[in-house]
């Protein structure tokens, strides 16, 4: 009976949390303008959505962004990586700490701290400022999703790589790199996620005529409902969901591998004892 | 390994986007500009001191700490479940408390607009079994509701990561020693699972006090909280200083809250990002 009732209230928070989002994705679905009536069924706003002309551009400077964002964010990230990994002692914490400020920082604070860099360095706000503002928040998720990496790495790889005679550049491309690029491609998926999720940190750093999905499911939302931004949710929510599952599913994979083979490492050195 | 100083590239991004604004927050704080160009001054500070602000202040602080409230009466429970033996196939359960995350706040918020407004779902639903209607929609409760939304996974993940890691040793050890089911929650469970429940607070009364989205879209915005007056501050009054005075008090609201949380955290610094 207790077990009951506490099957019953997790259901009742899962009600809780998944209604709104059925209720949103039902509506891009529904013929009828007027919320309590169910209209019939309808791709109608998933049409008009496509034939918007100012939506498509957001969604185009909301995919440009995303891509060049993650892909630059990246290679510095993965670099820094690197190097945070070879280093020691108070340089290794103060460098810690600096990527964590991002992390920790309310948006809205990283945002406008953006926003008066850009304009009191007399950056027009616009594609540029939003592109190096979401940089500057991907960068930290990429490393500290290479770090993680960077320590399972076994030191003897390289070191078996340099004794049988690469150099160290092509020990490094041929070993390191293709040992830690699980984490790289992970914290790529991850830098494109946030930065297609971001609204705020692109509310305050973007100009006129540059938006994203966000601001601009925003600046519709401001004015109430609308249909077209129920069939845009629906379309963001699957594509970050299939997103977000293809980078769970790849660290789960991984971490199972990284299992396998340290117990399978760990036989072969029982045998060896035999 | 060969020596990188891989992480120059990092530090100078990290130096130009990261450290400078928030230098320039600070410096914008202290300054107030008069005709004789900026000078520095604890005007924009003392300004905040004025009783329309601290109002606002006020507001703020209430409604994010009813939230938290809220989230954490709601969500001790669930994490409690979900940690003991209700449920078989716990992976699934933690999944599905983080799927709703990867929605786009924005559009969970925008989610209840149709479900509470006017001729909403819910008036729909209570008309039907004849209850009055009510009007949520651009009120405090409405805005509350949203907090709640949004950030009670926040509350319920870190509780549940501590609650799932105490030795069930200890809980049978307790009964044994003849303490009832109240007294091993109150001295037992309640006191192990503490790192939890600060680390869950923090992470949710940090961004709802910032938000100002939230209170944009479900109050309306005829209730003005911190997050709002920043935006205002940069984006409609164009007055820097002020905007960064209440934006540094922001900042140390987060370093006093980081400083209890690593009080109380210890050597779990591995937290999992969603």
């Amino acid at each position: 009976m207790v077990k009951f009732l506490k099957r019953c209230y997790v259901y009742l928070i899962f009600v809780f949390l998944y209604m709104p989002i059925v209720v949103l994705m039902a509506y891009s679905f529904n013929d009828s303008r007027s919320r309590g009536v169910w209209g019939g069924f309808t791709l109608k706003w998933y049409v008009e959505l496509f034939h918007d002309r100012t939506i498509m551009t957001s969604l185009y400077y909301t995919l440009i962004i995303g891509i060049l964002a993650s892909l630059i964010a990246t290679i510095i990230g993965t670099i820094a990586a690197l190097g945070i990994h070879n280093s020691r002692g108070w340089k290794k914490k103060l460098v810690m700490n600096i990527t964590y400020i991002p992390v920790l920082n309310p948006d809205i604070v990283t945002a406008i701290s953006l926003m008066i860099l850009f304009v009191f360095a007399k950056v027009r706000l616009g594609f540029a400022t939003l592109l190096l503002a979401h940089i500057t928040f991907n960068i930290p998720y990429v490393i500290l999703s290479v770090l993680p990496k960077l320590r399972q790495l076994d030191i003897h790889l390289y070191e078996a790589a340099l004794d049988l005679g690469a150099t160290p550049t092509q020990a490094f491309w041929k070993v390191i790199i293709p040992e830690i690029m699980p984490g790289i491609v992970t914290g790529m998926l991850l830098a494109f996620t946030l930065s297609i999720d971001d609204f705020v940190i692109s509310f305050f750093t973007t100009g006129s005529g540059v938006s994203t999905l966000s601001i601009k499911a925003y600046s519709m939302a401001r004015q109430g409902i609308n249909p077209k931004i129920n069939a845009l949710s629906t379309i963001m929510f699957v594509s970050v969901l299939v997103l977000l599952v293809i980078i769970n599913i790849r660290q789960e994979r991984e971490q199972k591998k990284g299992r396998d083979r340290r117990n399978g490492a760990k036989r072969q050195n029982e045998s060896f004892s035999l | 390994m060969k020596k990188f100083s891989a992480m120059t590239p990092y530090l100078i991004w990290m130096a130009l986007f990261i450290i400078i604004p928030m230098l320039l927050v600070v410096y914008y704080a202290f300054t107030v500009t008069t005709s004789e160009g900026a000078t520095w001054s604890l005007a924009n500070f003392a300004r905040f001191f004025e009783p329309i602000y601290l109002r606002v202040l006020w507001r703020s602080l209430t409604l994010a700490l009813v939230s938290t409230l809220i989230c954490l009466l709601l969500g001790y429970p669930v994490a409690m479940i979900m940690a003991g033996n209700a449920f078989s196939r716990k992976k699934v359960l933690l999944v599905l408390f983080v799927v709703p995350m990867w929605m786009n706040f924005l559009l969970r918020t925008y989610a209840w607009l149709s479900i509470l407004e006017r001729n909403g779902l819910l008036n729909v639903f209570l008309t039907s079994i004849n209850l009055p209607r009510l009007n949520i929609l651009y009120t405090n409760t409405a805005v509350i509701l949203g907090m709640v939304y949004n950030f009670l996974p926040f509350m319920v993940l870190p509780i549940y990561s501590v609650l799932s890691k105490i030795d069930k040793g200890v809980i049978e050890a307790a009964g044994d020693l003849g303490a009832n089911s109240v007294q091993v929650f109150t001295r037992v469970i309640f006191p192990l699972s503490l790192p939890g429940v600060i680390s869950g607070i923090t992470m949710v009364f940090m961004p709802a006090l910032t938000t100002f989205v939230i209170p944009r879209l479900l109050g309306g915005g005829q209730f003005t909280l911190i997050g709002n007056l920043i935006e205002q501050q940069f984006l409609v009054v164009a007055d820097w200083g002020f905007g960064s005075a209440i934006s540094m008090v922001m900042i140390l609201f987060i370093l006093l809250s980081m400083a209890i949380m690593s009080f109380f955290e210890g050597e779990d610094k591995e937290a999992t990002l969603w």
